[in-house]
C-alpha cells in the first residue's frame, strides 16, 4: 500500500475518533437551555465528522485514480538523502523548545543557531560563532527592548 | 470633494509628514518580515508614538506608513521563505514561493510591491468617491452572508485539485476545518476537542500551523536534498516585468482592486478572504493553460491574492471612517488611536472635520508611493537572503518560524506543537498531499462556523439559505467555482481520450 493510502487510513483514524467524541460525548453535558438552539456546538463537527470520513475512505479504497508523477523526494529512499541532519535538527527544535525559558533566550538561542550550522557542516567557528551571537543579540534588542515583549534572557538563577 | 482633496494635500506634504510616512514605511517593512508580527501587533506597538505626536494628520499619516510597510514586509517573507506571517499573505506564498525557487525572487518581490501599490492606490481611489455611499451596503450584510462569503472564500481550494488530487484536497480542508473547533468557541462558551489539556484551551495558533504546514517543511526538504535557491545560474535575475507579464497582469490588477476593495469594505471580511477569492476568481477566469501555472509560480496567481489584500486593507477603512465601525482587528486598533487623538470616527466626521478625513485619504496614496519608492531598489537587496550560504541560512528559517510561533503566545508548549505539525506536514508533503488547504480551511473555519452558528439562531433553522437571495446566489457562486474547474477538466480528458480513439 502506497504512503498516500497509509496516511488516509489515519486520517480515517482520527475523522472516526473526532466523529465519536462529537456524536457520543459532547451532548450529554449541555446545560438544558443550551438544548433549545437550534445549532449546538456538536453540529459542526458531526457534519465535518461524517464528511471526513466520507473523503478518507475514498482515498483509502483508491476510488480516484491519481496519476503518478515524479516527487520532489522519494520517501521510499529517504536514506539516500540526508535524512540523519534533518533528525537531528528537528530533536534540535524540541530541546531549544524545552529550553527556551529555563535557560534563557540567549544562551539557548546562541546555541540553537551555533549547533544548527554546525549538524549542516559548517566548521569555520571564525564566522559562526560572531554570526550567531550578534544576530541573537540583535533578535533579543529588537524584540525585548523596542517591542516590549517579555523574553527572559539569562538562566532563573541570575535574575533574568 | 476638489476642495477636501487639496485640504488633504496640504496637510500631507509638510516636510514633517513625509518624513514621518518614510519612517513608517521603513519600521513597517522591517518589522513586518518577521514572520509573527503582522500589521495589527506593528500598529499596536507604533501607537505609543503616534499618540504622543499629538497632531492627529501626522499620527494617521505615520500609521498608515507602517500599515502599509508591514503588509509588503509580510509579504516578503512568505515569497522568500514560504513562511507566511500574517492571514492575509498565505495566498502570496502559493505562487511567490515558486518563484523565489526558480529563480525568480527578485521578480516575485518586484510583482508583489507593484501590485500591492496597484490595489492601495485604486482602492484609496474607490474609497474617496464611493465612501459614503458604501457605508450602508456594509450593513446590509448579515452573518448569513458572511456564511456564505466564508464557503466562497474555500472554493478557493480548487485550484489546489489538481490532476486525481481532489480527494485529497477535500479531505486536507476538512482537516483544517476539524482543527479550527479544537478550542473555546466564541458562540458556545465550551472547550471543544481538547483532550483536557490546557494549552489547547484557546485552539491552535494561526502562525503555529502556517509555519508548520509551509515553513518548516520547505526547511526540512531544503536539508534533506540540498540544492541552491538561487536558480540554475546561481544569481538573482530577471528584476523587471516584462511587457508581456504587464499586459498579463494588467487586467488582474483592475478586477482585484475593485474586489478585493469590496470584500473589505465588509466588516469582519477583510484582507484574508479577499486575498483568497482573487486568486479562486483569476484562477477560474484564466486560459485553459494559464490555468495549469497557477501554484507552480504563475504571476498572475501572486498578483491576484497582492492587490486584493492591499485593496481590502484599503476597503475596511471605509465603515471605520464612515460608521465609527472597525472592521477588522488593525482598524479597531486604529480606532483607539483616533479616540486618544480626540477624533470621534463616524457620519460626522466628514463634516466636523474635513481635514482629517481627507488627510487619511492622502497618507493612504503618499504611503503607497512611497513604499513604492523606497522598495523597488530595495528589492535587490532583500532577494539577496536567499543568497546567504545555506549552512546559516537553514538555522535562521527555522529559528525565526519558532520564534514567530513564540512572540505570538509566549508559550514553550506551541513550539512543541509546531515541531509535531511540522513532522506530519512533512509526511504529507511526503505524500503529495497539498497543505494550502489545510490551512485555508483552518483560517476560515472558525469564522464560517460562528457566522453559521449566529445565522442559525436569528433564523432558527437553516431557512436562511433560501429566505436570504444574497446568501443563496453566493452558495451558488461556490459550488459553480468548485464544479467548473472539473467540468472543464473532464470535458478536456474526454476530449483527448476522443481523439486518441480516432486515431
Amino acid at each position: 500500500m502506497a504512503l498516500d493510502r497509509w496516511i488516509a487510513l489515519i486520517l480515517l483514524g482520527i475523522c472516526l475518533t473526532y466523529g465519536y467524541a462529537a456524536w457520543f460525548t459532547m451532548d450529554g453535558a449541555l446545560p438544558p437551555f443550551m438544548q433549545r438552539n437550534p445549532i449546538w456546538p456538536s453540529t459542526f463537527p458531526k457534519v465535518l465528522s461524517v464528511l471526513g470520513i466520507i473523503a478518507s475512505t475514498i482515498i483509502l479504497l483508491g476510488f480516484e485514480n491519481s496519476e503518478l508523477k515524479e516527487a520532489e523526494i522519494d520517501y521510499r529512499r529517504l536514506g539516500d538523502y540526508h535524512l540523519g541532519q534533518a533528525v537531528t535538527l528537528l530533536v534540535l527544535m524540541v530541546v531549544y523548545a524545552l529550553c527556551l525559558r529555563p535557560v534563557g533566550f540567549l544562551i539557548s538561542t546562541s546555541a540553537f543557531l551555533i549547533l544548527g550550522s554546525f549538524i549542516l557542516g559548517e566548521r569555520k567557528w571564525h564566522v559562526m560563532l560572531p554570526v550567531a551571537l550578534i544576530a541573537t543579540g540583535a533578535v533579543w534588542y529588537l524584540v525585548q527592548e523596542v517591542l516590549g515583549i517579555y523574553m527572559r534572557p539569562l538562566p532563573g538563577i541570575f535574575g533574568g | 470633494m476638489l476642495e477636501g482633496l487639496l485640504i488633504g494635500l496640504q496637510t500631507a506634504f509638510s516636510i514633517q509628514n513625509l518624513l514621518m510616512v518614510i519612517a513608517g514605511c521603513l519600521i513597517g517593512t522591517f518589522i513586518g518580515m518577521l514572520p509573527g508580527l503582522g500589521p495589527m501587533s506593528i500598529i499596536a506597538i507604533m501607537i505609543p508614538v503616534a499618540i504622543s505626536m499629538g497632531d492627529p494628520s501626522a499620527a494617521l499619516i505615520l500609521l498608515a506608513g507602517v500599515y502599509y510597510g508591514a503588509i509588503f514586509g509580510g509579504s516578503t517573507s512568505s515569497i522568500l521563505l514560504n513562511a507566511p506571517g500574517v492571514a492575509g499573505t498565505v495566498a502570496s506564498s502559493f505562487d511567490g514561493y515558486p518563484m523565489a525557487r526558480q529563480g525568480k525572487a527578485g521578480k516575485a518581490l518586484t510583482v508583489a510591491a507593484v501590485a500591492s501599490f496597484a490595489g492601495g492606490t485604486l482602492g484609496a481611489v474607490l474609497l474617496m468617491v464611493f465612501a459614503p455611499a458604501l457605508s450602508s451596503v456594509a450593513l446590509l450584510f448579515h452573518s448569513a452572508e458572511y456564511f456564505a462569503l466564508m464557503v466562497v472564500g474555500l472554493s478557493a481550494i480548487a485550484a489546489f485539485a489538481g490532476s486525481g488530487q481532489v480527494a485529497k484536497a477535500i479531505i486536507m480542508t476538512i482537516l483544517g476545518l476539524i482543527m479550527a473547533t479544537v478550542g473555546e468557541g466564541a458562540l458556545f462558551n465550551l472547550p471543544r476537542f481538547t483532550m483536557g489539556i490546557m494549552d489547547l484551551q484557546s485552539g491552535f495558533g494561526f502562525i503555529t500551523l502556517a509555519m508548520a504546514m509551509f515553513a518548516l517543511p520547505e526547511a526540512l526538504f531544503l536539508v534533506l536534498k540540498p540544492k541552491d535557491l538561487k536558480g540554475d545560474e546561481g544569481e538573482i535575475k530577471d528584476l523587471r516585468i516584462t511587457k508581456d507579464e504587464a499586459k498579463a497582469i494588467a487586467p488582474v490588477v483592475g478586477r482585484q482592486s475593485v474586489q478585493g476593495f469590496f470584500i473589505g469594505v465588509l466588516p469582519g471580511a477583510g484582507a484574508t478572504i479577499a486575498s483568497f477569492l482573487g486568486y479562486a476568481v483569476e484562477r477560474n477566469i484564466a486560459p485553459k493553460e494559464e490555468q495549469e501555472e497557477f501554484g507552480k509560480g504563475s504571476i498572475k496567481g501572486l498578483a491576484a491574492p497582492e492587490t486584493a489584500n492591499n485593496a481590502a486593507c484599503t476597503g475596511s477603512f471605509v465603515p471605520l471612517l464612515t460608521l465609527g465601525i472597525p472592521g477588522s482587528g488593525t482598524t479597531a486598533i486604529l480606532l483607539g488611536a483616533l479616540i486618544a487623538l480626540n477624533v470621534t470616527p463616524g457620519p460626522r466626521l466628514m463634516i466636523d472635520e474635513p481635514q482629517i478625513f481627507w488627510a487619511v485619504i492622502m497618507s493612504m496614496f503618499i504611503g503607497n508611493l512611497v513604499l513604492l519608492i523606497l522598495n523597488l531598489p530595495l528589492i535587490p537587496y532583500i532577494a539577496k537572503v536567499l543568497a546567504i550560504p545555506r549552512n546559516y541560512l537553514i538555522p535562521f528559517i527555522l529559528f525565526f518560524t519558532l520564534m514567530g510561533a513564540y512572540i505570538g503566545q509566549n508559550n514553550a508548549t506551541e513550539l512543541l506543537i509546531l515541531v509535531g505539525f511540522g513532522i506530519c506536514a512533512t509526511a504529507l508533503k511526503f505524500a503529495d498531499y497539498p497543505l494550502a488547504p489545510l490551512l485555508i480551511g483552518f483560517i476560515l473555519g472558525g469564522m464560517m462556523e460562528d457566522n453559521f452558528a449566529r445565522s442559525m439562531q436569528l433564523y432558527d433553522g437553516i431557512a436562511f439559505i433560501w429566505e436570504r437571495p444574497m446568501t443563496l446566489g453566493l452558495l451558488v457562486v461556490a459550488v459553480l467555482l468548485v464544479l467548473l474547474p472539473s467540468y472543464r477538466a473532464r470535458r478536456a480528458r474526454a476530449r483527448a481520450a476522443g481523439v486518441a480513439d480516432g486515431d
